[in-house]
């Protein structure tokens, strides 16, 4: 069996990585690897968005946006590639340009064909104002009004019995 | 329910009946699902953690379905009892072994499974005994438009169910089947399977998931790809490609039985002689000689014993289950010569039925 390029393990997940222009390159790693390498070819991914860039400060914008941070949970892309889990579901949107090679990489598509939630537009919106109020219960803890966030809990529980 | 008469039986997934029972274990279908007004579980504190897991523990009893789920608090339960739900498939290792509030409702016959606050907020499981993916999706598609309903999960047109890590978003699906392939192992045909199913970007698992060996012959062939393709395609190109498995594992069992018949009954009675006689037995060496008995029934190179009590015995020789049925705690020495006893005695209940 074909060993793992990063350690001595059975290699287990076969990559090609495709490059362009026809020219491809074969990866094969083990399944504690591959987190590792996902990683790595994140990487990758942004080094070519940095030579396509057409912004001579590419570099900088670079380091900027790795230090970019989610306003909801409050993570960096770095912090994903350090643990490889994402904070929230809106980081999907915040780290948008570093996510969609890699998930280039992993399935071979960036577009979702299957299913989609019967309520989703509803969903959509009950969700916009469900996080506004969390949002404000929050700011009420903080400048400890306790009492309007009882209330706006109170109006969680509502609505969520809906 | 309750774990203790859980331990008693085996559990949908060893049953041994459905579809091509004899090679085909189990087929199973997970889905990962977030709620959208939260972090995911490895960003929520503990408080967020506790709202989470009662909020969908509230909206699970309410659902609008036929089958009562009874809900285990993982955080509160003791660690053997975890292992104990390990063992039997109804909740993962990382989800056993993680921290904080987290649980899993169990339905009746343990086909289904909701794991809560695992590395997504929802893991919903179908298991089904057999070759029977389309049943299991259609049971799990079902549970999650019930679940849907009362639960606003974390979506994207773009990219589907948002998941903590991008190796299931999408559709969020793995779709699995746990495959008996002793005479593939034997005759040593299994990495050319491994190697064609790899290139079709399937992948292959021990018993236990992730990162476990193959004991007992025993594998999980389950899809990677999650983005980009329907569910039904998804499970089609799984479901296209076990039928081919099954023939090369019946080829090989063929070949095994007319070249090296002598060799491989001899392989099967040892097996069960010392099954039937040891006094000191770890849970590997019980996998691998139980996985030889179950070829010999399958060949009918051995009627001592019948299939059903074959799988059972792979599961209550597990470690928790060994202990639960015993009803202490033992240390991994002592695990090792009572199970030697568990099986001694429960081999030979079987001769004097015969």
């Amino acid at each position: 069996m074909q060993k793992c390029e990063r350690c001595t393990s059975p290699a287990t997940v076969h990559i090609t990585e495709v490059l362009g222009e026809g020219k491809f390159e074969e990866h094969h790693v083990c399944e504690q690897c591959y987190p590792k390498y996902l990683h790595d070819s994140a990487d990758l991914g942004q080094g070519a968005k940095a030579l396509t860039s057409d912004s001579g400060g590419s570099e900088l914008e670079e380091a900027l946006f790795g230090q970019q941070e989610c306003p909801d949970c409050g993570i960096k892309f770095v912090d994903f590639r350090n643990n490889h889990r994402l904070g929230c579901s809106r980081d999907y949107d915040v780290f948008r340009n570093e996510l969609i090679p890699l998930l280039e990489n992993i399935h071979g598509e960036t577009r979702h064909v299957g299913k989609t939630p019967r309520r989703y537009p509803q969903t959509k919106q009950a969700e916009a104002e469900m996080l506004q109020l969390r949002q404000r219960i929050k700011r009420a803890v903080d400048r400890e009004d306790y009492e309007e966030a009882a209330r706006l809990r109170d109006q969680i529980k509502t609505q969520e019995d809906v | 329910m309750n774990l203790d008469s859980l331990t008693q039986n085996s559990g949908e997934w060893l049953r041994a009946v459905g579809p091509e029972a004899d090679i085909v274990i189990s087929s199973r279908i997970r889905l990962a699902r977030n709620l959208s007004s939260f972090p995911f579980t490895n960003r929520a504190n503990t408080h967020q953690k506790a709202e989470i897991e009662q909020y969908l523990q509230g909206r699970l009893q309410k659902l609008d379905i036929d089958l009562q789920l009874d809900y285990f608090n993982l955080a509160t339960i003791t660690p053997l009892d975890r292992q104990l739900l390990v063992e039997r498939q109804l909740v993962s290792r990382e989800l056993a072994n993680s921290e904080g509030p987290r649980g899993v409702a169990v339905g009746a016959n343990e086909i289904v499974s909701v794991m809560i606050n695992e590395e997504d907020h929802v893991r919903l499981q179908v298991i089904r005994s057999g070759f029977s993916m389309d049943e299991a999706w259609q049971e799990a598609d079902r549970l999650d438009d019930k679940l849907e309903e009362k639960v606003p999960y974390a979506f994207s047109e773009e990219l589907g169910y948002l998941t903590a890590c991008p190796t299931n978003v999408g559709t969020g699906l793995r779709a699995s089947v746990m495959l008996h392939l002793p005479a593939l192992v034997l005759t040593k045909q299994i990495e050319k399977v491994f190697r064609a199913l790899q290139k079709i970007n399937l992948a292959v698992r021990g018993l236990y998931g992730e990162g476990s060996r193959a004991s007992g012959d025993f594998y999980q062939i389950s899809n990677q790809v999650t983005l980009g393709k329907s569910e039904t395609t998804i499970i089609n190109e799984i479901r296209d490609v076990i039928p081919q498995i099954i023939a090369y594992e019946r080829q090989a069992r063929q070949t095994l039985t007319r070249e090296s018949r002598p060799l491989i009954l001899d392989r099967v009675k040892r097996a069960f002689g010392v099954l039937k006689s040891a006094a000191m037995m770890t849970s590997e060496e019980t996998m691998d000689l139980l996985s030889s008995v179950r070829l010999g029934v399958n060949l009918g190179l051995i009627d001592d014993i019948n299939i059903v009590v074959v799988n059972q015995l792979f599961i209550h020789t597990q470690p928790a289950h060994l202990q639960k049925l015993l009803g202490r705690e033992l240390d991994s020495e002592e695990r090792n010569s009572e199970r030697a006893r568990f099986l001694r005695n429960r081999l030979s209940e079987m001769d004097s039925m015969n």
